[in-house]
């Protein structure tokens, strides 16, 4: 599993690294961004999925592919 | 006021029902007319579901954000030279459209982030500590006046550099633009000017002297290559001082009405402190505080309604998620809700900037007052008020509880 955030939707909200701040990461202007590759270890998965339901701005994709 | 008759052609958001219960309204609203109009205060359009509120956010500039209060805005004008200082409410980034807005929300954005807010978490938590001091050998408090309402003010002042022994201006200050202010154009006015006084002074101060903190920074930056004016400070700070109290301060009030008023929720927060956050968003969604104007450019039509070019529409981000459509069981607490996209804090380029500060000071505030007093209930129903239209919450709230010795 993955997760990759869209820039173009994100605004911020900083819902996703609240939930998971193993996964995501926000800059200086609290825009987010996927935690190196994205790739999710297997424990983390939940969270991934969590992030990606409670994101207003519908900008945190999981990818289940590789 | 006449009597509200029907509330989808009718409706009134000052209307003591709809302050202190709006949930069945908005209910009856989203099945029969999920888009209502009333000619009452200057006339606006009030959607009810999750996804037209979703649609009108992202419809920019045709929704403009030059005027984001919920009622006809008043010019501010100067009494002693005539001069029209404001013809309407300026308050960058959120009087603003793109593509200035994107200008003057990166200019504020690095103060509000995690990072920065996480910064003020300990002055937070003294302060809640501070007020639980002042009431828990009392048994009785009013969690509104003493607790809820505290909070804010000295927060944003202890940000943005100013005295925190002004939170009483300050709250005045902010009910007399946001809350009683709504409905009373001249008390508005004269309460504008004497902020737009204070900025001008506080500026001038840190113009000659700057002192190190947040607006002696926000005087040294650069907007759009140019170096930030004076009247661009004033108007920024105004806003961050207008929305830094009023909301977060209504937000810490219902959630301690609801648990108040809710003792399973209470007790199961108290035994499981690390569900905080969780319940901290649900209770955003549920008491969602914050309803913002913006006003149409030209003709747009959303759900099959058209909304004329010069009407005003009221963001409901509130009734917004209350919709069964997005929230299974919508008006139940649910406090380890695991999905919640809830929009609390709007939606799109006009997220509330200050939202991760919201977030910490509800967090703070809870976590202090659970510890501090685990059991208590209101004292008295009856003698709970609510002020509601830009922002909703209780502003008398009387708790008891047993006395610290």
């Amino acid at each position: 599993m993955r997760v990759r955030v869209d820039p173009e939707k994100c605004q911020g909200h900083n819902r996703c690294y609240s939930l998971a701040p193993e996964l995501f990461d926000v800059d200086d202007l609290g825009y987010a961004s996927a935690k190196g590759d994205g790739v999710v270890p297997t424990d983390l998965e939940g969270k991934a999925k969590l992030a990606a339901a409670n994101c207003p701005e519908y900008a945190v994709i999981v990818d289940d592919e590789g | 006021m006449e009597p509200v008759e029907d509330w989808a052609t009718d409706y009134d958001i000052f209307d003591p029902a709809y302050c202190a219960d709006p949930g069945p309204i908005w209910a009856d609203l989203r099945q029969r007319c999920p888009i209502a109009h009333s000619d009452r205060w200057g006339g606006s359009y009030l959607p009810t579901r999750y996804d037209d509120v979703g649609e009108m956010a992202r419809l920019v500039p045709a929704l403009s954000s030059q005027e984001f209060i919920v009622v006809p805005p008043v010019p501010l004008v100067d009494p002693d030279t005539g001069q029209v200082l404001r013809d309407r409410p300026y308050a960058p980034p959120i009087s603003s459209d793109p593509p200035f807005h994107t200008a003057a929300r990166r200019l504020l954005l690095p103060a509000f982030s995690p990072q920065a807010v996480a910064g003020h978490e300990p002055y937070t938590r003294e302060l809640a500590h501070r007020l639980v001091d002042a009431f828990a050998g009392r048994g009785r408090c009013d969690g509104a006046v003493e607790f809820a309402q505290q909070i804010p003010p000295k927060v944003i002042a202890h940000l943005m550099g100013l005295d925190e022994n002004r939170g009483e201006d300050f709250i005045e200050w902010v009910r007399g633009v946001l809350e009683f202010g709504a409905t009373d154009p001249e008390l508005r006015v004269a309460t504008g000017l004497k902020m737009f006084a204070f900025w001008r002074e506080e500026i001038d101060k840190r113009r000659f002297q700057p002192t190190g903190d947040f607006i002696s920074w926000l005087l040294a930056q650069d907007l759009d290559g140019e170096p930030v004016t004076d009247e661009h400070a004033m108007s920024t700070c105004n806003l961050l001082l207008i929305a830094g109290i009023d909301t977060t301060w209504s937000s810490i009030g219902s959630a301690l009405w609801h648990l108040a008023s809710h003792p399973a929720d209470r007790r199961r927060l108290v035994a499981e402190p690390e569900l905080l956050p969780t319940a901290v968003e649900e209770l955003l969604r549920v008491y969602s505080p914050v309803t913002m104007g913006r006003l149409a450019i030209e003709d747009v039509t959303v759900d099959g309604v058209t909304i004329p070019a010069g009407s005003r529409v009221l963001m409901n981000f509130p009734a917004a998620n209350r919709d069964p459509a997005q929230f299974p069981d919508p008006d139940t607490v649910v406090i380890d809700r695991a999905q919640n996209r809830h929009v609390a804090f709007g939606i799109g380029i006009h997220r509330c900037a200050g939202s991760n500060l919201a977030r910490m000071e509800m967090q703070v505030a809870l976590s202090v007052f659970l510890e501090r007093i685990p059991e208590f209930e209101l004292d008295g129903d009856a003698a709970v008020t609510w002020c509601g239209g830009q922002v909703r919450g209780p502003r008398r709230l009387p708790l008891r509880f047993a006395a610290a010795s």
